[in-house]
């Protein structure tokens, strides 16, 4: 079982939290002015890395607060969380392995 | 006589305490102290089980965890049946008993035993190779057959009876392993005064120690050595010592889960406690100091009963007082077995030792078990063995220099100990993910990189000079504990190294040799080397297609001398094959100590409603809901589920029915920018909803498909009084807070779940307000002042209420709201003002047929996440000016705005008796050809006792164009033809709400 580090409220058990996915992808401010490729793109498509990935969590059975989260998907290890809207002090991208 | 192969003196076993245990329903006598093992060799029984495939005779091979023959069926009493125990590690006590399994009609003649015979048969792949054809034998012929062989032993039948614990510990280092190793890094990471957890699966703690018998620590004998360390760590505040405790899995971020044993071992049936513990640590530093695992050697026939590993004979005669036989032939490739040789010759045993390395490739051990008085061959090797049920002797023969064997000769014997070398047991480090490297020095991996934090010492890690485990764990322990201190301790020196070999030079023909790798799964030398032929090259094929290493044994025994046959077949080095992947458990774990005291009431949450003890009074019989449980009707004396119904149904409509709807989920939002954060979650608009009126709320998630309906009332400017379906109040509440906190944080709004503080009394029917007109204070009900769609603040019964004049069921209603404590007082007392009326409590049944029959869809029936508003012809809800809300973009999707979606319709049967089935296919022509062209499915289904019928509805493609159209739904036996029509059935003007 994962240790997650809520940024509210510390080390938690992961079975308290829910994973929403990436992060870092912002509602179009306009939906109604995208044409369907780009509507589709903001919807459907997601990244799959194999390394570090910026994810939003939310510590569902605890603060209920959501939060971002780096992490490597190789070995499931937490590099970062850090709150909604902040951006990560590592970057993402070089972190990634090859 | 009793116990004849118990030796007089010796051993950690309690003389003074014997017990009588059964084996096989005949007693057998040991002594406190004993494993099943020990106390059947004292009893000189050896043969205790028939092995998986071919029902050969077999023995116990070991003294540990790592036993793979030996699987016992252990039966406590009734309901603690328990299969596949391993006889080495079942602690005895009176009244035990034990049974051996896999064999019909018994243990000495077991008709199973012709596989042995057929074995040419039975070789590596054979399912894959025999059950292919012919393709209709499979159900009735294969399928059968293979269940009735597969597996050992008898799952119990009947519920466990015992009570299984849980618990969560942290600790800044746990250590995994009492041995020599596990005790030096307690004692260091102890005096460091942070918190140790000290781990062992054995009975007692101390690993090798418990029987070495001749060795010293830093001057002392090594059993008072022992002593003295147990007592230091007992002492101390911040040490858990945890005997009978096996860590079993090694998870992410040093989570390591422990099982611990606590009553088996103790006498009587109704001991106090749990049975087991489940503990979950979560430790800041891991030390794996589990040991090592001794190899059998490889040759024909190796499995007979009475042939064991060479360091277990040594420790049933150390540890227990038992001799495993009284002529013992030790056969090795190496040092150790010679010091357990010294003790059998010690002991009074008569011993020969026979060793494949040359005279000159011996060290020291070689002239001392001479000058012992022991007959060593060396030089020799090992071509099989005589006997069935117990070995009768050994036949070895010496090698040339150019490596062919000479003449054979046969060394009579009741007992062989055989040694083929040790092998760390990295199953933990594995685990944990650690990665592992060959070490050529030692012909085992042993743990390289480590994962998580965490490090091995002592014989886990290749260290199995006695000194340098102790030095090793010491200096682990206190690097787990962040010290640098260091010890060197003095110790006996241990008898070291052997020379690796995968199987034993034979001069008999190599395909009607039957020389066993891993006797759990029955997989011989033979077997792995066809894999190979055949074409599997990878390791993890070879595990797969032969079984070697799989099960619960996890390859402990076996998997060096399978890598190592493999790598010889392909002519490759060890490290190029690489090695199967060690899975959790280490060692088999009960069901219940993983459940723990998840059982029966515990197992999941029921959730109640505070009206659930009066619906149980009234004989109310129950559905479940997600986790709610829910009255689901409410039978009279005689009456079963569809006259209870109908009754049910009837009176709503023609009088008044009271129904529980408090499982209904309740959000309340509140802030300035509530309306705004309402119209941004629904489709419909809120701007202009004036305080005290109610709207149909319709939720969509991006996609623009349907994810929650719910009536939703206006408190006040800034607040809404939400509801959502039963199932969705979570959902809806996590997505909403998803996109308040995420996409708006800007919002000034708060979300309240307030589902449980809330109860909701609906009351419907033509006579609803006659009934609470006398209970109402504060608000006047009359239909003017109180229209359809409306909430009003008051009280009622004297309680607090918001009160909704809203109807799921199409008749004059009311959705009485109060706090949930009095909940009970306001729904007896309404109960009570609506007996002239002839007031009739309903269940979800009813609601579900009332609904129905107004056409009133339900989220998660009608919808199923592919549904738009307009597919359930709600796209009148849809609020035009705004220019956005969650999932308004995703309507105009291409797939979206397409024809021939599926569209909600009314189904009517042409017999009016017959109620379609839910979920039925549609099609327009029965004549088409297979497979025909699906139209859509039916939805809901009932019997309409107001509309005299059936009544269904249906989505279906481009349904609403099909209105009056024929059209056919699968029945259980064929098809019946139904006419498309509007999906409203009852009150189609809708005017009975405004009444």
């Amino acid at each position: 079982m994962l240790l997650i580090a809520c940024p509210h409220c510390g080390n938690r058990p992961e079975t308290e939290f829910r994973c929403g996915g990436q992060a870092h992808i912002a509602r179009p401010e306009q939906p109604g002015a995208l044409n369907d490729e780009a509507w589709s793109q903001y919807l459907f498509v997601r990244k799959n890395p194999r390394g570090v990935h910026a994810e939003r969590w939310c510590h569902a059975h605890g603060c209920g607060r959501w939060f971002n989260a780096l992490r490597d998907t190789v070995s499931d290890r937490f590099l970062e969380t850090y709150p909604m809207g902040a951006q990560p002090a590592l970057s993402p991208e070089s972190e990634t392995r090859a | 006589m009793a116990q004849p192969f118990r030796l007089s003196r010796g051993g950690r076993i309690d003389r003074s305490r014997p017990l009588v245990f059964q084996f096989n329903g005949r007693p057998v006598q040991g002594y406190a102290g004993d494993t099943v093992a020990s106390a059947l060799i004292a009893n000189g029984i050896h043969l205790v089980g028939r092995s998986f495939k071919y029902h050969r005779p077999r023995g116990i091979l070991s003294h540990g965890p790592d036993e793979p023959s030996a699987l016992l069926s252990v039966d406590r009493g009734p309901g603690r049946i328990d299969p596949n125990n391993r006889a080495s590690v079942v602690e005895v006590r009176p009244g035990l008993r034990t049974a051996s399994q896999n064999h019909w009609p018994s243990l000495e003649y077991d008709i199973g035993a012709v596989n042995d015979l057929l074995s040419p048969v039975f070789v590596a792949g054979f399912y894959y190779k025999t059950f292919m054809w012919p393709r209709k034998f499979w159900d009735k012929v294969y399928e059968p057959f293979i269940r009735a062989a597969a597996g050992l032993g008898k799952a119990p039948v009947e519920a466990d009876p015992d009570r299984y614990a849980n618990r969560h510990a942290h600790c800044d280092v746990l250590i995994v392993g009492a041995g020599p190793a596990g005790l030096a890094a307690a004692l260091a990471a102890a005096r460091t005064g942070k918190r140790v957890i000290l781990a062992d699966e054995g009975a007692e703690p101390g690993g090798a120690l418990l029987h070495d018998t001749t060795s010293e620590i830093d001057g002392r004998p090594a059993a008072q050595w022992l002593a003295e360390t147990l007592a230091d760590l007992d002492g101390r505040e911040n040490v858990i010592l945890l005997p009978r405790t096996t860590a079993f899995g090694y998870y992410n971020h040093n989570h390591v889960a422990l099982a611990e044993r606590i009553t088996d071992h103790l006498p009587g049936s109704a001991t106090p406690g749990p049975r087991e513990r489940l503990w979950q640590v979560r430790a800041g530093e891991v030390v794996l100091a589990g040991g090592s695992h001794e190899r059998p050697l490889v040759f024909a026939d190796n499995d007979r009963p009475g042939i064991l590993l060479a360091e277990s004979v040594r420790v049933f005669l150390n540890r227990y007082g038992v001799a495993p036989g009284r002529r013992i032939v030790f056969a090795t490739n190496g040092a150790s077995a010679y010091t357990a040789a010294l003790d059998a010759r010690n002991a009074g045993l008569d011993v020969t030792l026979v060793d494949l390395r040359l005279e000159a490739d011996c060290g020291p051990e070689l002239a001392r078990l001479r000058a012992a008085g022991v007959t060593v061959l060396t030089g020799h090797t090992v071509i099989g063995s005589k006997g069935r049920k117990r070995v009768t002797g050994l036949i070895v023969a010496p090698l040339g220099s150019d490596g062919r064997c000479g003449g054979r000769r046969v060394l009579d014997c009741d007992c062989v100990g055989m040694s083929g070398g040790w092998t760390p047991a990295v199953h933990l480090f594995s685990q944990s993910r650690g990665k592992l490297a060959y070490d050529e020095g030692i012909d085992a991996f042993v743990p390289a990189t480590s994962a998580q934090a965490e490090r091995s010492a002592g014989a886990a890690r290749g260290r199995y000079d006695l000194a340098a485990c102790l030095t090793d764990g010491f200096a682990a322990g206190a690097a787990a504990a962040g010290s640098e201190e260091q010890r060197a301790f003095v110790a006996t020196p241990t008898l070291t190294g052997f020379q690796p070999v995968r199987i034993m030079p034979t001069d008999a023909d190599p395909a009607k040799v039957r020389a066993f790798v891993d006797f759990q799964n029955d997989v011989t030398a033979k077997d792995i080397k066809l894999a190979v032929r055949e074409g599997f090259h990878s390791i993890e094929h070879v595990k797969r297609y032969t079984t070697t290493g799989m099960a619960t044994d996890q390859g402990k025994t076996s998997n060096m001398n399978a890598l190592g046959i493999v790598a010889g077949q392909l002519d490759k080095a060890l490290p190029a094959v690489g090695t199967t992947t060690f899975r959790p458990p280490y060692t088999p774990v009960s069901f219940g100590t993983l459940v723990g005291p998840a059982r029966h009431a515990l197992f999941d949450p029921i959730r109640t409603t505070p009206i659930h003890a009066w619906a149980e009074s009234q004989g109310a019989t129950f559905e479940n809901v997600g986790l709610w449980r829910r009255a689901w009707y409410f039978p009279r004396p005689g009456e079963d589920l569809h006259a209870a119904v109908a009754r049910e149904c009837k009176a709503v409509r023609e009088g008044v029915g009271i129904f529980d709807a408090s499982t209904l989920g309740k959000i309340e939002i509140v802030g300035p920018d509530a309306a705004e954060f309402m119209n941004r979650m629904y489709v419909n608009p809120w701007a202009k909803l004036a305080p005290g009126r109610c709207r149909y709320g319709l939720m969509l998630k991006e996609d623009g498909y349907i994810l929650d309906d719910g009536v939703v009332a206006r408190v006040s400017d800034e607040c809404f009084h939400v509801t959502t379906t039963t199932g969705g109040a979570p959902r809806v509440l996590a997505h909403m807070e998803d996109y308040l906190q995420t996409e708006w944080p800007d919002l000034q709004v708060f979300l309240t779940s307030t589902t449980e503080q809330w109860a909701v009394i609906a009351l419907q029917g033509p006579k609803a307000r006659e009934v609470i007109a006398p209970l109402v204070d504060e608000i006047d009900l009359s239909p003017e002042a109180f229209p359809h769609m409306a909430m009003r603040t008051g009280r009622i019964c004297g309680v607090p209420t918001r009160l909704f004049r809203v109807s799921f069921t199409g008749e004059l209603g009311f959705e009485i709201n109060v706090p949930a404590d009095h909940a009970l007082a306001v729904w007896e007392a309404i109960v009570a003002a609506g007996q002239p009326h002839g007031i009739t409590p309903y269940g979800t049944e009813t609601m579900h047929v009332l609904r129905a029959e107004k056409g009133y869809i339900i989220v998660g029936q009608e919808t199923d996440g592919t549904v738009t508003p307009d597919d359930v012809g709600l796209a009148g809800m849809i609020a035009k000016a705004k220019p956005d809300f969650v999932g308004k973009r995703s309507l105009a999707r291409p797939d979206v705005v397409a024809s021939g979606r599926k569209q909600l319709v009314g189904l009517v049967t042409e017999d009016p008796k017959l109620v379609l089935d839910e979920g039925a296919q549609i099609v327009s022509d029965t004549n088409q050809p297979i497979p025909m062209r699906m139209l859509g499915h039916v939805t809901s289904s009932y019997w309409s006792p107001n509309c005299h019928r059936s009544i269904a509805m249906a989505l279906v493609a481009d349904g609403r164009a099909l209105l009056g159209r024929s059209l056919y739904v699968t029945t259980p036996t064929g098809f019946t033809r139904v006419t498309v029509s509007e999906p409203v059935f009852f009150d189609i003007q809708g005017e009975r709400v405004h009444a």
